[in-house]
């Protein structure tokens, strides 16, 4: 009976999964690797799995054996014996321990230890160092080094709300999209420092076999190097609140001569937010990009229509902090403002001036000032936030 | 089983009856039979709640609920299975059975006895109030850090945290007296003639859980501590900017949490090996081995906890270190694993509920060990930590491992306790359910992990769709079987054909010498054992 | 005569093993609270969280001229503290022995003065028992007036016994509101 049994309930398993693989889109095993640690990880990853299945199968093979035979149903009669007597027996008992042995410090260990080795080894012979703030809940990204340093930007989910709530149709990376993808050059050694602003995250890419936790206060680092052009997609892997599965890594991996455009392009980019700080605004063309900046960043806790989740998010209609004045007479910033908690922060909420540029944050002010029901009419410019830096 | 322990009652030996004797009792079986139901409810509780997020990760987007109630139910559920449903069936059947086992009229400390049991529901009632607070508006829920509680998160968290702090508390104080008692009555109250190295290797089990116990829940309990300064008291404990480090929580945490584990396997690993002979009709193979593996791997659970957070980022060597420590556990748990198989080979097997689901365990359990090995590999480990390969891995050693090794143990004794045999179609119905729907419900988590599935998600991406999807249908069907079980314990304790007084054939020890259901004081003399 | 009734005195000897074990739990009890300074002599000792020492060392060492480490300067300033907070050289190249004076520049954009207190950390973790700081800004709170701005100096070494094969470090500062961590 147990073994038709099993073999019923093997096959229903085994149908199971047949019916899915017709499907494409979901794998058996690791990811793909793109780099010489996410490749090693493999190879050690299937090796193990091939010795443990081995045993498995050994000791299963032994147990269905002892099962369909030593069963009082074919009047088997039971031994007595209780241990090894005899020195053979006990030798024969010793085996398997010198086999486990073997497999766990020669077999399994010594390739573990190469894979340690090499994937702590983030010190010898980097090419490029990239600066990874994890915070709630989106990264941040600065280059350290080389032509891109003094680069900086944040990286938001980009999947509409729309979608999680099932309103619309889920697109192709649902979930795993970013505003602006961590670009990296093919073929070089990145030192990734890691590091949070509020609670512990952490930082994974399956393809690149490297997960590292950003601790608040403390610094991290890991490394990888893609040997494969491509766009890599990955997640933060520790609980850091409500929005832990809503921020998402995304990298391309692209040739030397892209990267380089890349951050030409950049350059150019971030020289025009810095102009564009200078210029005078009107208060409509920052309530309409203030509003922009706003779902982006500030809808994951205060929500698109302002009214927030208390007690965690305060609501935006009608808030002490929004309905107050910015400025002191001598046009100097007030402590609790509204642009000093937006500039610095306070607890969960994040320091603004850490991930957005001067005109994002005169916007994104602006609109709250007059948005969601609060009537301030007056506004913040760009220089004015600039002048704070 | 209540009215069937008290129609024994000896007549001179007058306890208060209805409530009040269930709350002032002192009597080990009532203790153990309170464990026990308690232990129940509190499975259906924590089992329900995770049904909850299954039915969520049916299919992709947020369907029920909101990501933060997602959070709450996912810690919730894993606090409960642990402290309120998996530990407390443990003391349950070591008030119920140690006694007789070691030939003793009751626990050694019967009032310390009542205390410990007492301490649960509030404790319960603590870390499930904040759900129903929110409903009025107080506070935003219970405790949504997931239950490992890492700060800083927890130190941002609601008031749940503060619950489940105060909970933890007082399930900490319950296990610890329940563990002092426990060696109490193992140390002083065996019967004369039986040796330590004569004990029934149930005692074993949990003489090394309780000295785990005493060991490590003061740990976390001065870790949570910590955690309520940090919180409300201004302390740096685990903040950088009061020079403390948030790390040390989590060396705290799992300096407790990894010997936790065996705390939950130990007590199943001593009655395991008692269910195999029985039914094998042949003595328990290797005693000695058996014994002394128990206690190398109580003693190496605490040296290996750092292996639960390999990338948090530590120097080579401590990798090392915990890699390879980490992978000789494998070594004494070999031995036992040995020893079970060995106990099998050549007996006169019988397949009851209790022998299937202790056959099953071995093999499902083995399957949580051997993936445990993999894991302990420090660089594959980065893909594996936290992610679902991670949960399915626990779940085999924590559900197929814990819980059915519990389940095999109910049905063992439960003729023993109630002196009626349950249904035995129903119990073999509800084992097969279970062993095909726990492993329909893992075996894609592995898949999803290896995938790159995090943990602790409320939504993911397509490419897990498929897998999220049998998973969820099979975790319903695990669910609505554990009914079954809840039927048929409540059909045999309210009555079914009688069970003789050794119930199995193949039975041995000494708990089968007494009457089934065994007498109010289970042995006034003392038997003696040769 | 009087008898010892066995039964009493066995629940005698339960009692007395019951309190017994009771002191087991107070050591374990104590044991969870050692491990906080003993956690923090661990990281001390072998950097296992990149922690630098939060007081003077020492300014005596000898120059090793034949190799170079470079050192890399980053910054967060955390939430809450109403500043701006940057190093003003991006990395420097050293000998290890050699004394060096890198500065940091703080901004209070507040219009009121405001306390902060930085917090160091040093990757590669192994590197940073070797990291040796003879004069800095994190080793009190630095409170900078309304609209103040301020260079922060840093004096430190890299010490000669660094391994061979660590060519990189980074420091970083993370510099807290020193309102919520007056201790």
């Amino acid at each position: 009976m147990v073994m038709q049994f099993l073999k019923k309930a093997g096959l229903g398993v085994l149908l199971a999964m047949l019916s899915m693989a017709a499907h494409a889109e979901f794998t058996w095993n690791f990811p793909t690797p793109a780099t010489p640690m996410a490749m090693d990880t493999l190879h050690v990853h299937n090796k193990f799995m091939v010795i443990v299945m081995i045993i498995f199968l050994v000791v299963l093979g032994i147990m269905i054996y002892s099962i369909v035979n030593h069963r009082k149903s074919k009047g088997y009669k039971p031994a007595t014996f209780t241990g090894p007597s005899t020195r053979s027996q006990v030798i024969w008992t010793l085996v398997p321990f010198a086999i486990l042995l073997y497999i766990d410090f020669i077999l399994m260990g010594i390739p573990a230890y190469h894979s340690v080795v090499m994937m702590e080894d983030t010190k010898t012979n980097a090419d490029m160092v990239v600066k990874v703030t994890g915070s709630q809940w989106r990264w941040q990204y600065e280059y350290m080094s080389g032509d891109a340093q003094g680069i900086k930007f944040v990286s938001n989910l980009s999947t509409p709300q729309d979608q999680i709530d099932n309103k619309e149709p889920k697109g192709e990376h649902y979930l795993l999209e970013v505003d602006n993808h961590l670009v990296l050059p093919v073929g070089k050694k990145v030192r990734i420092l890691l590091t949070s602003t509020d609670v512990i995250h952490n930082w994974w890419v399956p393809a690149f076999g490297s997960a590292r936790d950003a601790i608040p206060g403390f610094l991290r680092e890991t490394w990888v190097r893609v040997d494969v052009p491509g766009t890599y997609r990955g997640q933060c892997k520790e609980l850091c609140g409500k929005g832990h599965g809503f921020m998402p890594v995304v990298v391309d991996a692209v040739p030397e001569d892209q990267y380089k455009v890349w951050v030409a392009d950049q350059k150019v980019k971030l020289a025009a937010a810095s102009a564009g700080a200078d210029k005078v605004w009107t208060k409509e063309d920052l309530i309409a990009n203030g509003k922009n900046v706003y779902e982006k960043n500030c809808a994951v806790c205060h929500q698109i229509t302002g009214t927030g989740l208390p007690p965690a998010f305060p609501s935006l209609a009608g808030s002490k902090v929004i309905n107050g004045p910015i400025f002191d007479a001598n046009g100097k910033v007030l402590k609790d403002s509204h642009l000093d908690r937006v500039f610095n922060g306070k607890n969960v909420m994040p320091a603004w001036k850490n991930t957005l540029n001067d005109t994002e944050i005169a916007s994104v002010i602006t609109y709250e000032r007059n948005s969601f029901g609060n009537k301030m009419g007056d506004m913040v410019q760009p220089s004015q936030v600039k002048a704070l830096r | 089983m209540s009215n069937a322990t008290a129609v024994h009652h000896d007549a001179h030996d007058a306890h208060p009856t209805g409530i009040m004797r269930w709350l002032t009792t002192t009597n080990h079986k009532d203790i153990g039979t309170m464990y026990l139901t308690f232990s129940l409810i509190m499975f259906l509780v924590g089992g329900s709640m995770i049904l909850g997020v299954r039915a969520e990760l049916f299919k992709p987007g947020l369907q029920l609920m909101r990501p933060e109630f997602f959070n709450q139910l996912i810690g919730v559920h894993a606090l409960v299975m642990i402290f309120a449903a998996l530990m407390p069936a443990a003391t349950g059947f070591a008030n119920w059975m140690l006694p007789l086992q070691i030939g003793a009229p009751d626990m050694a400390l019967p009032r310390l006895n009542n205390w410990g049991f007492w301490l649960l529901p509030p404790a319960a009632i603590l870390l499930t109030l904040p759900f129903t607070l929110a409903l009025f508006g107080i506070g935003d829920g219970a405790v949504a850090t997931g239950w490992t509680m890492y700060a800083p998160l927890s130190v941002q968290g609601g008031i749940g945290v503060d619950f489940a702090i105060f909970s933890v508390h007082l399930l900490g104080i319950s296990s610890v007296l329940g563990s002092i008692n426990v060696i109490v009555t193992i140390l002083n109250m065996r019967a004369p003639g039986m040796t330590l190295m004569k004990m029934p290797m149930f005692a074993w089990g949990w003489l090394i859980t309780a000295f785990l116990l005493i060991a490590t829940i003061p740990v976390l309990a001065g870790a949570v501590t910590m955690l309520l300064t940090d919180r409300h008291f201004g302390t740096h404990f685990f903040d950088a900017a009061g020079g403390g480090d948030p790390i040390l929580f989590q060396h705290l945490f799992w300096f407790f949490g990894h010997p936790e584990v065996y705390i939950l396997l130990l007590p199943v690993w001593g009655f395991m090996p008692q269910i195999l002979q029985t039914f094998s009709r042949k003595p328990m193979y290797g005693y000695k081995a058996q014994v002394y593996s128990l206690w190398a791997i109580g003693a190496l659970s605490v040296v290996v906890w750092a292996h639960h957070f390999f990338t948090v980022g530590m120097p080579v060597p401590a990798l090392l270190y915990f890699m390879y420590s980490t992978m000789s556990i494998s070594l004494p748990l070999a031995v036992l694993f040995y020893c079970w198989i060995a106990t099998i080979w050549k007996g006169s097997l019988s397949f009851e509920t209790p022998m299937l689901f202790a056959v099953g365990w071995i093999i499902l359990f083995g399957i949580g060990g051997l993936t445990g090995l993999v894991l302990a590999d420090v660089a594959a480990d980065a893909q594996y930590h936290h992610s679902y390969f991670v949960v399915a891995h626990f779940h085999y050693t924590l559900f197929a491992g814990g819980i059915m090794g519990i389940m095999a143990g109910v049905y063992y004794w439960l003729p023993k306790m109630t002196g009626h045999m349950y249904n035995e179609k129903l119990g073999k119905i509800h084992f097969w359910l279970t062993a095909i729907s726990f492993n329909m419900t893992f075996i894609p988590q592995f898949f999803l992990g290896l995938a790159g599935m995090p943990r602790r998600i409320p939504d993911y991406a397509l490419q897990f769709a498929e897998f999220n999807m049998i998973s969820s249908i099979a975790a319903f069907a695990l669910g609505l079987s554990q009914l079954l079980f809840v039927y048929n314990i409540i059909m045999c304790v309210r009555g079914g054909k009688k069970a003789t007084d050794k119930v199995w054939e193949g039975a041995q020890g000494l708990e089968w010498t007494l009457p089934s259901p065994p007498p109010y004081h289970s042995f006034t003399e003392q038997p003696t054992i040769k | 005569m009087e008898t010892i009734d066995p039964k009493e005195k066995l629940a005698k000897a339960n009692k007395k093993l019951g309190l017994k074990l009771l002191w087991l739990v107070g050591a374990a009890l104590l044991f969870g609270f050692a491990l906080v300074p003993l956690y923090n002599v661990m990281c001390t000792v072998t950097g296992l969280n990149g922690k630098t020492n939060a007081t003077a060392d020492s300014a005596k060492t000898h120059l090793d001229a034949k190799r170079t480490v470079t050192v890399e300067f980053t910054s967060s300033v955390m939430p809450g503290l109403s500043w701006d907070f940057y190093p003003k050289q991006p990395s420097i190249d050293v000998h290890p022995g050699q004394i060096a004076t890198v500065l940091f520049v703080a901004k209070n954009v507040a219009n009121e003065a405001v306390a902060g207190q930085a917090i160091p950390s040093v990757s590669p973790g192994l590197a940073s028992p070797y990291f040796k700081k003879i004069e800095c800004f994190c080793f009190t709170r630095q409170e900078l007036k309304a609209n103040e701005t301020r260079e922060m100096p840093l004096r430190f070494y890299v010490s000669p016994d660094i391994p061979e094969d660590v060519k990189v470090i980074t420091l970083s500062y993370a510099f807290y509101n020193a309102v919520k961590t007056t201790n």
